[in-house]
């Protein structure tokens, strides 16, 4: 290996690990105030770069249907429990987001053509339909058991991920799929050349962790999130809406992990089932963080980036051995370092 | 019909299932055995020992791929062709490699709070399946053939109707092997993992072996299934030990009702049927090839576990009549006592114990002594810190500085299990029971020290003598403190002042010499507290020493050889009874002062 290929690597490496970084703030912000382990995050990461691909194909996205779908079935939950509690006040509300909402989404695939959009409106339109199956998914399966162990949420983390799997499986087939790049642009930089989408996916991801930290530093809704991570009842007595704290968190997740997905799509081929794997190498990153602490959570994610670049170069058939198993290592510098004390639960 | 008769019943089937079915549903019974044996395992780490594995689908893996590579003599490098050849040694060899591998992965990630193990698993259950598909003597993602079939007796079996009958033994042998477990003593252990790890370990519990345990066992009875899995096909490929399995074979736990045995094999039934089922009909639905059953399962799972997180297992038993509880009171001989400390020797000793919670100070400078054969009462208005003082003396939660002697032996920086086998024993303010054990069993847990045969002679029920001689011990201390009409009751369903008096009953299993009881009157009656006192007085007159932190006074100060009164976490007042009651710091504590 010389300088040349290190530093290619190195590139190769910091953009993955740039999508891990972001992928790892997701997962620590959803454990923090929800305590889901949000394993589907990976399926999130596929379906926005699935569902851009489909509009470029000219095909419609399956995603549409599953939020027509899921619309349908949050409605008839929220509108029967605001009968029984007498809160009809609220009907409204319920139908504009889950009805009406998807319904004006499909009345833009099928009545304008996103295939001829410009590639900024078919992002936001991916994105639009993707992002809100993040709430959806928070209400439907997870809402019912909001005090439920960690162990149980895990559980059904597990199976909405296995669910999402089968329905990518079945909206965008066994193919996959890859998206034309943000910009063709490519930088000499004497021994390396620099292209534009690494630099897209760095700065993409950058600024929308500075947005994250404003968003968390600086808006009330920031603050209750923060608050409801600290102190879930101590939030909750201060007027903080436990529920409303779930759906934002997986709003947020949803939003970051599609819009990851847009980000990569152009690098590496992205299947029904890729996310998976891709969002298993933020957890790397959220787990060297202790699933707590946003920067260290990035710099593990990063770090697990480059040693899948590096690794893919020395031994390319164990690449995946080796970023797997470098968690057992952290594992112990884990549990050495910080004292357990069990709680009943 | 009597549960035994369905049990009867069901063996039935099973052994002329072979005789009439067909090849496809012989085929399917043959895997649904494979599967229990993997749920059953998860039955005892996820619903009994609260622990879960995504990754047992890769221990499958290792017990398949070990048979394989040595069975099939042509893998072997030359040297070693003479060592291998036979199942059997495949079958050792593979129980060895999975023992070693869980034994690392297990006490890499065992000892960190719930949620790592799972993700711990879902890594090394990826890594190792990469490992299988990329390792060019495991035959990479094309796997390994001519596997040799299995033979028994000297029989061969390379029909699936003969090896139908090894499968379901192994089930069966699987299923009595792991109530037997469950039902002994280290089985109390491993049921008091989930939501009662404080109160084991100061029972004397080491909980962190507890939990290997069923985690080796769980590994061991999936490399097993996966050995009858290789020579059954006769052929390994990396396939059916991903991930994805792994799940597959949690969510037969979680379905069929992970906290019973026979869950296990409803779980892996269902499951397996269903998978087979939709496998069939729904790409013909759907248009399109795939494992499209997932979506199915996946939403299966959340609808279980949001409306029957309990499983199907305890529905099914509902539409059988109940066992009948049993009613005989265990009888076995005395187990051995330790020595009484003679009478007025210094039990325990705390100097200048400073327990601190970040700024907050909770015990300062707090002194006390507890000889054999007295009562010591520690009082003081609520929140002075008597419970912390307790937690610092039984090692519950060590103190920041200062020093606690007892029988003479420095005991500051033991844990509560190294203080418990020293002979001092504690209830907890907060009742801290299995409220799903009875109370017999409850109490036998304060016995755990007191027996010494491991998990080995447990699970082939080699241990009666001893788990009885326990349970009558434990059945005498129930009797003691009166409890002897809800022996087999569940301790959960018993009010909480009788839960107070179960803890007193669980305490006294250890035998101690010194008891820390931390409000045993509280929510008693009249007459109970009456009969408590009587109970203690007894005790004290046999040379234990008692710790007594109470609310009531006419009790403590009826009951107390002395007292000493603590008020913000220091001690204001040391003394006999009638002294301890004029004191004016006392009064004033508890009183409020007289301007």
């Amino acid at each position: 290996m010389d300088l040349q290929i290190a530093l290619l690597l190195s590139q190769d490496g910091i953009t993955n690990g740039a999508i891990y970084a972001l992928l790892s703030l997701a997962l620590v912000l959803v454990f923090a105030v929800t305590r889901v382990i949000f394993i589907p995050q990976g399926e999130f990461v596929a379906f926005g770069a699935l569902t851009l691909a489909s509009f470029q194909a000219g095909k419609t996205p399956g995603t549409l249907w599953l939020l027509v779908g899921a619309g349908v079935v949050v409605a008839l939950l929220d509108i029967t429990m605001a009968l029984r509690s007498g809160a009809s006040r609220r009907i409204p509300r319920i139908v504009g987001w889950n009805l009406v909402y998807p319904a004006a989404a499909a009345a833009v695939v099928f009545l304008l053509k996103p295939s001829e959009f410009p590639l900024l409106a078919q992002i936001v339109l991916a994105l639009a339909l993707v992002v809100p199956l993040g709430p959806m998914m928070y209400r439907l399966a997870y809402q019912p058991l909001a005090e439920a162990s960690v162990l149980v949420l895990l559980i059904v983390s597990v199976a909405v991920h296995l669910a999402l799997v089968g329905l990518g499986l079945l909206f965008f087939g066994a193919e996959g799929s890859r998206t034309p790049s943000f910009s063709d642009a490519s930088f000499d930089l004497g021994l390396v050349t620099v292209n534009g989408q690494t630099l897209w996916v760095v700065g993409a991801s950058l600024l929308l962790i500075v947005v994250l930290a404003l968003f968390f530093e600086r808006t009330i809704y920031g603050k209750a999130l923060r608050a409801t991570a600290m102190n879930r009842t101590g939030a909750r007595l201060m007027g903080i809406s436990t529920v409303m704290a779930g759906k934002l968190s997986f709003l947020l997740a949803a939003l970051i992990g599609a819009f990851s997905g847009i980000l990569i799509a152009p690098i590496t081929t992205i299947y029904y089932d890729t996310g998976f794997l891709i969002g298993l190498k933020g957890f790397v990153g959220a787990i060297v963080g202790g699933l707590a602490s946003y920067p260290i959570a990035a710099a593990g994610a990063i770090l697990v980036g480059l040693l899948e670049a590096f690794s893919s170069f020395w031994a390319s058939a164990f690449k995946e051995v080796i970023v797997f198993t470098l968690i057992i290592p952290v594992l112990v510098w884990r549990s050495l370092t910080t004292r357990h004390v069990e709680e009943d639960e | 019909m009597r549960p035994r008769l369905i049990l009867a019943v069901f063996l039935g089937l099973l052994l002329i299932a072979p005789l009439v079915a067909s090849e496809f549903h012989v085929t399917l019974l043959n895997y649904i055995g494979l599967y229990a044996i993997v749920a059953l395992g998860l039955v005892l780490l996820t619903g009994v020992g609260g622990l879960t594995s995504f990754g047992q689908a890769a221990f499958v893996g290792l017990g398949a791929y070990t048979t394989a590579y040595l069975s099939a003599t042509e893998n072997l490098p030359g040297w070693a062709a003479s060592l291998g050849g036979s199942p059997w040694v495949g079958l050792l060899a593979g129980l060895l490699v999975t023992a070693v591998v869980a034994f690392v992965l297990g006490f890499l990630t065992l000892r960190l709070s719930g949620h790592y193990l799972p993700l711990g698993t879902i890594a090394w259950g990826i890594s190792l399946y990469f490992l299988f598909g990329n390792l060019e003597f495991l035959g990479g993602h094309t796997g390994m053939s001519g596997i040799p079939a299995l033979s028994v007796f000297g029989v061969e079996l390379r029909e699936s109707r003969k090896f139908y009958y090894v499968i379901w033994a192994v089930v069966l042998g699987a299923v009595w092997l792991t109530q037997n477990l469950l039902d002994s003593r280290e089985g109390r252990a491993i049921r008091a993992l989930k939501g009662g790890v404080i109160m084991a370990e100061a029972m004397g519990v080491d909980t962190a072996r507890s939990k290997v345990v069923i985690f080796l066992v769980a590994a061991l009875f999936a490399c097993v299934s996966g050995w009858l899995y290789a020579h059954l096909q006769r052929f390994v490929n990396p396939t059916p030990f991903g991930l994805h399995i792994g799940i597959e074979y949690l969510f037969m736990a979680v379905v069929g009702g992970s906290a019973h045995v026979w869950g296990a094999l409803v779980g892996a039934g269902v499951i397996t049927v269903l998978k087979q089922w939709l496998q069939d009909w729904l790409p013909r639905l759907l248009g399109a090839s795939g494992n499209f059953e997932m979506i199915v399962f996946g939403l299966m799972m959340i609808v279980v576990l949001q409306r029957a997180r309990d499983g199907l297992w305890p529905i099914l038993a509902r539409l059988v009549p109940q066992r009948e509880v049993r009613r005989d009171v265990p009888q076995g001989e005395v187990l051995p006592r330790k020595p009484v400390p003679e009478s007025g020797l210094v039990l325990l000793e705390a100097r200048n114990v400073v327990k601190q919670f970040g700024g907050l100070v909770a015990n300062n400078n707090m002194s006390l002594t507890v000889k054999a054969g007295e009562v010591m009462a520690l009082i003081g208005p609520n929140g002075a810190g008597k419970s912390t003082m307790f937690n610092c003396i039984s090692g519950v939660n060590p103190p920041t500085k200062g020093e606690v002697r007892f029988r003479g032996e420095v005991v500051t920086n033991l844990n509560s299990r190294q203080i418990a086998k020293l002979g001092m024993s504690r209830t907890f303010q907060h009742v801290r029971l299995l409220p799903t054990m009875s109370v017999l069993e409850n109490v036998a847990i304060g016995g755990h020290l007191r027996g010494s045969k491991g998990v080995l002679p447990a699970m082939l029920h080699l241990e009666r003598e001893e788990e009885q001689r326990l349970l009558a011990e434990a059945a005498r201390q129930v009797e003691r403190v009166g409890l002897k009409d809800s022996m087999f009751e569940l301790a959960g369903s018993l009010a909480l002042g009788q839960q107070r008096t179960l803890e007193i009953a669980r305490a006294l299993c250890a035998d101690p010499c010194l008891l820390l009881l931390d409000e045993p009157a509280a929510g008693l009656r009249y007459l109970e507290k009456q009969s408590l006192a009587e109970l203690l007085r007894k005790l004290r007159g046999e040379g234990m020493g008692i710790l007594l932190v109470e609310h009531d006074m006419d009790f403590v100060m009826g009951l107390a050889d002395r007292v000493v009164v603590m008020e913000f976490g220091e001690k204001i007042a040391e003394g006999l009874p009638d002294e301890v009651q004029r004191d004016p710091a006392v009064l004033e504590a508890y009183l409020g002062g007289v301007d």
